[in-house]
């Protein structure tokens, strides 16, 4: 099976002040994230606030241009940002947003909204563009007077439809969908969640869906990436990684993921709060509320080995840990 | 025994729209019950009108006893002593809830003095006492500090430990760990579970997180549109519903172990409040439904502990269509 994205050592910094006054801070938001994602499969992408999952969509995406690394999208880097090139490719890969009434124009139609990427990209004449604005909407089950109507008219549901119907227009081949159901209600997110994983079947779309939610993660992933601070922890088969959790912080977080059936004895309570990205702990970046911390963890960062066919993980307390030589790279 | 608190066909209209339709719910002492439902369901707006807290605007009806006493119409003083006192709530968005230009320690004090009977020296050694209790470390010197220096997770301690001032028998807590991260929303449940066990109170987790209830509440309420629909053991409800919508709502959650199956997504929305169906609210999306429907279904009692309200016997019905089928 051939990578049709394939991100490689991924590095993005922002310039911080901490107060008006402050000295510059150097973040590093995102800190060499590696990962392949097959064509027609999706990779989750899971973390906590400030762990960096959102700007890895971005940097994949081309919205960012990364510090070092690379993104390969079908056997070619992805296009610098503002380019021609880059907005070529729009066509080709595409986003979805956690509040599509920010997505969506609140002064045009849908239809007319899905309408525009044709324009845009000079795809087919007038009567095609119609025709395929209505295959759209019937796709993502919206009846064909909502294309008449205005965002705000619509339920959060029918919304994120439009977003999703508005993002296959150009018939992309990647999408990535960052939190697209948080902000839904349970049954609604159902219905999107199905809607997506449908979508996909019949398309042969390439994601990664980027979400906090374990369990909507698992029900559309082959594959998921935990991320903590900036890095990858752990990388594996989506059924696979939630039935055995191999990084202490995969564990606390499947852990803290409520199951009905399931009593409270068996959470595990993590000590403490994700530090500041800002002022990151040396060593492995989750030693500070880790449980199986010892000496290592405090000075060097683990890097992420492949510990069993298809699965990777970054701490010294499991495999074998980095290499000395490794080791020193970082 | 008598309950704690006893909710009796509360209703409530804004300009003459009803959002909350003959609400019958009783709160034991010492237990946790809890309140499930989409946006809009009626779940805050309960107790929002049993406390008092509702605009104007709004005209509320039927009947909220606190160990007996009549709270609706009861005098913006007798509230006064209710709320922060018997009864204490907790928010989803702690940052708010904080006065952001007064240090912890004035705030803290503030529900101590009102609601804690307490005055001079006691006060900061028992603020210093429910900081601690709520784990926020080095309680002492971050009692001067303001909101601002806490994160999500802490601001939300804090507002335990200030509902805590006033020794409640009752905590709502409406949605308090939305806003939080999974490993911080595990901290705050077993801080919440922890001061249960060591004071008795009782708790009204309510939240959209099926998850959250079913791990932390003895029983559970599903609203739909302004009523409970229906009520049961955590247990039960959630390895058995029996109401259409509440057999949707857990079917919607997707797993976390075993085979991935096809999420029972529940066609079509909420209806709206200005145009709610006549008879059943959930009729228009339920799978089940018939000509029963078309009145209003009274939530009946159904076994030992648990209440519905739905004339259909969901499986009774599911095994007739499974007939049909395999004919």
């Amino acid at each position: 099976m051939t990578a049709l994205v394939k991100v490689d050592g991924l590095v993005r910094s922002y310039h911080m002040r901490a107060g008006m006054f402050g000295r510059a801070q150097q973040v590093r938001a995102v800190d060499g994230v590696s990962f392949a994602i097959s064509r027609g499969k999706t990779l989750g992408l899971v973390g906590e606030s400030g762990s960096g999952k959102s700007t890895t969509g971005r940097l994949v995406l081309g919205l960012e241009n990364p510090d070092a690394g690379s993104v390969v999208f079908d056997g070619a880097a992805v296009p610098v940002l503002d380019t021609a090139p880059w907005r070529a490719s729009r066509a080709r890969m595409q986003m979805i947003f956690q509040n599509p009434l920010g997505a969506l124009d609140r002064l045009l139609p849908i239809a007319t909204q899905l309408r525009e990427p044709l324009d845009i990209h000079t795809i087919g004449d007038a009567a095609s563009r119609t025709a395929r604005v209505a295959d759209l909407m019937r796709r993502v089950g919206l009846s064909s007077e909502i294309g008449q109507r205005y965002p705000h008219e619509l339920s959060g549901g029918q919304r994120q439809r439009a977003v999703l119907a508005r993002a296959l227009t150009t018939k992309p081949d990647f999408l990535v969908c960052d939190e697209p159901v948080s902000a839904l209600d349970v049954s609604i997110q159902a219905q999107v969640v199905n809607l997506l994983t449908d979508l996909q079947a019949e398309l042969d779309l390439t994601m990664l869906f980027i979400s906090h939610d374990l369990r909507v993660v698992r029900q559309v992933s082959e594959r998921v990436a935990v991320m903590y601070l900036g890095r990858v922890v752990e990388l594996g088969d989506a059924d696979d990684l939630f039935a055995s959790p191999q990084h202490p912080y995969t564990s606390a977080l499947v852990s803290a993921s409520p199951t009905p059936g399931r009593g409270k004895a068996e959470r595990i309570v993590l000590a403490g709060e994700p530090p500041n990205p800002a002022a990151k702990p040396a060593g492995c970046g989750f030693h500070p509320r880790c449980p199986m911390v010892f000496a290592r963890c405090r000075v060097e960062a683990p890097l992420l080995v492949e510990v069993a066919p298809g699965r990777s993980v970054a701490c010294h307390q499991v495999g074998s840990g980095s290499s000395a030589s490794a080791g020193a790279l970082h | 025994m008598q309950p704690l608190i006893t909710i009796d066909a509360l209703t409530v209209a804004f300009r003459g729209v009803k959002v909350l339709d003959g609400v019958s719910l009783d709160v034991r002492r010492g237990e946790a019950i809890g309140l499930v439902g989409e946006s809009g369901s009626g779940k805050s707006v309960t107790w929002l009108a049993a406390l008092g807290l509702l605009p104007n605007t709004a005209t509320v009806s039927g009947s909220v006893k606190l160990e007996g006493a009549e709270l609706l119409g009861a005098s913006a003083s007798a509230m006064d002593k209710v709320r922060g006192g018997k009864v204490a709530m907790i928010f989803q968005d702690p940052a708010s809830a904080l006065n952001p230009v007064l240090s912890i320690r004035r705030q803290i004090s503030e529900s101590l003095a009102l609601h804690g009977g307490l005055s001079g020296a006691a006060i900061p050694a028992e603020a210093k006492r429910l900081l601690d209790l709520v784990g926020i470390p080095d309680a002492e010197r971050r009692l001067s500090a303001y909101p601002h220096e806490f994160s999500g997770g802490q601001s939300q301690r804090i507002m335990i430990a200030m509902a805590l001032a006033g020794n409640p028998d009752l905590l709502i807590a409406d949605e308090p760990t939305t806003a939080l991260d999974a490993t911080i929303q595990a901290q705050i449940l077993e801080l919440i579970w922890r001061v249960r066990r060591e004071t008795g109170m009782a708790i009204v987790l309510i939240s959209h997180d099926l998850g959250v209830v079913a791990e932390n509440c003895d029983r559970v309420a599903v609203m739909y549109a302004g009523r409970i629909v229906e009520e049961a053991p955590a247990a039960e409800l959630f390895d058995d519903p029996r109401h259409p919508y509440a057999a949707g709502l857990v079917g919607s959650l997707p797993t976390m172990d075993g085979p991935r199956r096809r999420l029972t997504a529940i066609a079509g929305t909420v209806p709206d409040p200005k145009a709610m169906p006549t008879g059943c609210a959930f009729a228009p999306r339920c799978d089940f439904a018939g000509p029963p429907c078309q009145s209003v279904p009274s939530l009946r009692v159904v076994g030992d502990n648990r209440r519905i309200a739905c004339v259909i016997d969901r499986r009774a019905a599911a095994a007739v269509r499974f007939g049909q089928a395999a004919e």
